[in-house]
């Protein structure tokens, strides 16, 4: 107490602003907290709040755990392969999905599409009443894209014989996989599933993969990681805005491509593919976030969130701890639309890319990126302000990421379930709206939280194997 | 009744802020009814009652900030002010700055925090406290309601880590030279208090630097610290610390009497410490074996006056235009009318209508008080006064809904012109408290009142005396001259503190009639 004596007040005021006023005219520090009562004031959730902040101690131990995993992933694009041979357990007959768990019955209408296109492409159904027929018979199996080590943006639709960007952990001799993306418009992620759609998926398979696999192994794999960082200075955030990020990945690939020994027919349209799609990178920077969260599973006691992703319907999670989804109702995007689309035509957040956002791009970088935020509506001071408040919920930041507009402030990193249910404060979602009939496309862009609830499951849960050990 | 209402999602808004808006717009706005508040099941329950539309609020949640008007001047215009000004106050409050961390462990990231000042409703005061002592923050509880199980484990935790925790439900506090919630701008100096009364301790505080002297630390403990329950943990780690702190000299305890174990814990940490203490159990009984070097004192200016002595300084008064004159004292008594007999006590601060009570009952004889533990000088009603009354007007009786009568001392302005009415009043003794968390104007908010009781008793045949006390110093930021001024011009007679205003109302009261 005698250095209280010593030393110059600092005073965080909680409660009632009146007593600020008399704080600054004597000239003294302080903060007035924007405080609201803790979960609504539901006492029996303060009361898991509580037991939970009694055991801080262990659970801070785990979180840093976790991050230091997360932190230390060194990961490599190594190849492009076909998914059934590289995704352990992934058969003919099984269609992986975004988001958590879901059956067909339940299905989103985009969802739906992409699953009659990728049954089509796969040659297991000649027709969509044939393709519809097959999984009403309950002849294909479904599973979500996590369980697979797999993360696929918006329908996330990944099945046999698709290729995908194989990246690997080298510490961890762990993989992470991805499809490719298809570009914008007609496209299978948003339940497309025409002639178009099926022709633009072979020529990926037959044409693109090939060099891309050998380019890769040409240059001995490219590092994402540094590519991320690197973006972020350049205006992208890596979730809905790729455009640097793409281009860097060009750049590092492009001599490798090259110099394969494909046709220069061919290379040419691998880079023209490449070069015409703003978006590539996004199925680059989802699986490098996957990779590095999935090295942050599994820790015990651990309240860090590992996966976020919606499948359409429902939103869910998982923390650290436990293998459990926590799931809730999906929210609606709000943002902008493109011309000719309104709230109506809107489908319900859907994808697994709010990867991103748990590894602490996309929503919670968008400081780096003023750019977009005229797109998803709002001022650049409201993308710096989601990055900031982003910080309050995380248990720590990444060093390896920087927001330049924000003197290079890391990036928020570990979303803590504890901290979002204390503050209120949900994660920030940066992402594009699909139209909620299939094949249609993306219809606009904008922010999106998931559902509280399932933070508040998660930790009643978490709450509750407490009690048990 | 037409009504309309507008449901802010989202938007938190504190009650002080609310009660204070809803206060203001009441008297401007012309409309039956004005209610801003959250959406609690409470809250929702009463906006029933007044005849809102329960339809609309069915899904409103605790988060959500609803605003209601009814009454013929009801219309949009008059709910969009009201939103307009609630967004412009937080706006206002939040400095300009662009981001405020809502929770503790947010803040502390780049603010190197060393107290929080702790003001939430009083059912959430103790999870935000512990949050603070947790990451080694000292703690200062404005909040009342806060379980006394809770106070408990708190101040035990506090002690464990070597921190203070101020409170709660005694606002007062002067850190460093820092007056945190209710504290008056004192001198600094050598007399360090630890009080569990708050008014108690910004009395105190005035009078030392009345008389030439000034604080090193005043450390606010909480009303109920020396109960058998808490045990008076704060008030001895208090002890401990100025006992400890090298520019401290002198220390002063304020309290009412505490429980009986408590007290002679208190006694025997004080007889193992070498620094003079003033004792001062606010109307108790000194103990029947006081340590070496240590004083006992049953009135708050007793205290101020023996620290003063203590510290080495002669007890000179710095400010004589306080004291009221005998000669003005007794015109007053010749005009009084016969049925005129008793003084009647109008405090707003509560520890200030103790020391009252104290001092009017040996020299008057029964009293009545809301603040009196005995039994026959129980208030029964404290809306109606009784006999020589003496009534504290932070009691919860009065402050249900509204912000404590040293926020906001109009809740006083009807209670003056009651007793001006009554026939028996002889006195009308008032207390005006300066300094930080206090009105701005006190004297001026009750001026047009005080005019009117003054008529009203004219025209009952009698006259009022008043007396008034301004607890505060030249240095608070309300201007003391010009406060005192106003005092004046009303023909009040000033008082140099509470116990000199008590003993001229006795005077008076004695005199007369």
């Amino acid at each position: 107490m005698g250095s209280l004596f010593e030393r110059d007040l600092k005073i965080i005021n909680v409660g009632t602003p009146f007593f600020i006023e008399d704080l600054a005219l004597q000239g003294v520090e302080h903060v007035h907290l924007a405080w609201r009562p803790p979960v609504g004031g539901d006492a029996s959730l303060i009361e898991v709040l509580d037991k939970i902040a009694a055991r801080q101690d262990v659970i801070a131990e785990a979180n840093d755990e976790v991050l230091r995993r997360i932190k230390a992933v060194a990961v490599k694009l190594i190849g492009v392969k076909r998914a059934g041979d590289v995704i352990p357990g992934l058969d003919q007959k099984t269609i992986l999905h975004a988001g958590p768990p879901i059956d067909w019955a339940h299905m989103s209408g985009p969802m739906r599409g992409a699953v009659v296109g990728a049954l089509l492409y796969e040659g297991l159904a000649s027709s969509t009443a044939g393709a519809i027929a097959l999984v009403e018979r309950g002849e294909v199996g479904f599973a979500p894209c996590h369980d697979y080590g797999a993360v696929g943006p918006m329908a996330g639709i990944v099945s046999s014989s698709m290729p995908v960007h194989v990246l690997y952990d080298e510490g961890r001799k762990s993989y992470a996989y991805c499809t490719i993306n298809e570009g914008l418009g007609k496209v299978l992620r948003y339940g497309a599933n025409g002639d178009d759609v099926l022709e633009r998926l072979r020529w990926i398979e037959k044409e693109f993969a090939p060099v891309m696999d050998a380019a890769l192994a040409g240059c001995g794999g490219v590092d994402i990681g540094a590519i991320i960082a690197q973006a972020l200075h350049m205006g992208d955030e890596c979730h809905n805005r790729n455009k640097a990020a793409t281009g860097l990945f060009l750049r590092e690939v492009m001599l490798h491509v090259l110099n394969t020994d494909f046709p220069l027919e061919q290379k040419i349209g691998v880079l023209q593919f490449l070069n015409r799609n703003d978006h590539y990178f996004l199925n680059l920077s989802m699986p490098y976030s996957k990779l590095a969260l999935q090295a942050g599973h599994g820790v015990k006691h651990s309240t860090v969130c590992t996966v976020m992703a919606r499948n359409g319907v429902e939103f869910g999670l998982k923390i650290s701890s436990s293998d459990k989804w926590f799931v809730g109702p999906a929210n609606f995007v709000e943002g902008l639309f493109f011309p000719g689309f309104t709230n109506e035509d809107a489908a319900r957040d859907i994808g697994d890319s709010s990867i991103t956002e748990t590894m602490g791009l996309g929503g919670f970088a968008m400081g780096s990126a003023p750019a977009i935020v005229r797109f998803v509506g709002g001022s650049v001071q409201d993308a710096l302000n989601y990055s900031m408040s982003m910080h309050e919920i995380c248990h720590g930041e990444n060093s390896s990421f920087t927001i330049p507009t924000l003197d290079f402030r890391p990036t928020a990193l570990g979303i803590d379930a504890v901290k979002v249910v204390e503050s209120g404060i949900l994660p920030i979602i940066n992402t594009g709206i699909a139209h909620k009939e299939p094949g249609i496309g993306q219809v606009g862009a904008g922010l999106v939280t998931p559902p509280m609830q399932c933070f508040i499951d998660a930790l009643k849960d978490y709450a509750s194997a407490l009690t048990d050990s | 009744m037409p009504t309309i209402m507008k449901i802010l999602r989202n938007e938190y808004y504190d009650s002080v802020t609310l009660m204070s808006l809803t206060a203001e717009l009441k008297s401007q706005s012309g409309a039956e009814q004005v209610v801003v508040l959250m959406g609690t099941d409470m809250n929702k329950d009463m906006l029933k009652d007044l005849g809102f539309d329960m339809v609309e609020l069915q899904d409103v949640s605790a988060h959500d900030c609803v605003i209601g008007v009814s009454g013929e001047k009801c219309d949009v215009v008059l709910l969009n002010h009201i939103v307009h000004k609630l967004q412009h106050s937080s706006k206002l409050a939040l400095g300009g700055k662009r981001r405020v961390a809502s929770t503790i462990k947010g803040v502390l990231s780049d603010f190197d925090a060393t107290i929080a000042v702790i003001s939430t409703p009083g059912q959430y005061a103790a999870r935000e406290a512990e949050m603070a002592l947790r990451h080694g923050l000292h703690v200062m509880i404005f909040s009342d309601n806060v379980p006394v199980a809770d106070e408990k484990r708190l101040k035990q935790m506090a002690r464990a880590h070597g921190l203070l925790l101020m409170g709660p439900d005694c606002g007062t506090a002067i850190i460093n030279g820092v007056g945190l919630c209710f504290a008056n701008s004192v001198r600094k100096g050598t007399i360090g208090l630890v009080a569990a009364s708050g008014t108690g301790l910004q009395e105190v505080s005035v009078l030392i630097h009345k008389y030439g002297g000034g604080v090193s630390q005043a450390i606010g403990v909480g009303g109920r610290d020396l109960s058998v329950e808490i045990g008076g943990i704060m008030m001895l780690e208090g002890i401990r610390a100025l006992a400890e702190d090298a520019s401290t000299k002198v220390i002063v305890l304020v309290s009412k009497p505490p429980a009986r174990e408590v007290q002679c814990e208190v006694l025997d940490l004080l007889s193992r410490i070498e620094k003079p203490v003033v004792i001062c159990f606010l109307d108790g009984e000194s103990p029947s074996e006081l340590p070496s070097g240590k004083r006992f004192v049953t009135t708050l200016e007793a205290a101020a006056y023996e620290a003063l002595g203590l510290a080495g300084m002669r007890t000179v008064l710095v400010d004589e235009t306080d004291t009221g004159s005998q000669a003005e004292i007794t015109a007053v008594m010749r005009q009084l009318h016969p049925s005129q007999r008793f003084i009647r006590g109008l405090y707003c601060g509560g520890t200030l209508c103790a020391e009252a009570v104290s001092l009017a009952r040996s020299s008057v004889g029964p009293i009545f008080s809301n603040v009196s533990k005995r039994k026959e000088e129980k208030l029964l009603n404290p809306l109606t006064s009784q006999g020589h009354c003496f009534v504290d007007l932070g009691d919860d009786i009065f402050t249900e809904g509204k912000p404590h009568p040293m926020i906001d001392p109009s809740i006083r302005l009807a209670r003056i012109v009651e007793e001006a009415r009554d026939p028996e009043t002889a006195v009308l003794l008032l207390d005006f408290v300066l300094g930080y968390g206090s009105h701005p104007d006190p004297v001026g908010v009750a001026m047009p009142t005080i005019r009117l009781a003054q008529q009203v008793a004219k025209l009952n045949g009698g006259h009022l005396a008043i007396v008034g006390y301004i607890c505060g110093t030249a240095l608070d930021k309300q201007d003391y001259n010009a406060q005192h001024e106003k005092l004046r011009s009303l023909g009040v007679i000033t008082a140099r503190s509470n116990a000199n205003a008590v003993q001229i109302a006795c005077q008076i009261a004695l005199g007369g009639g």
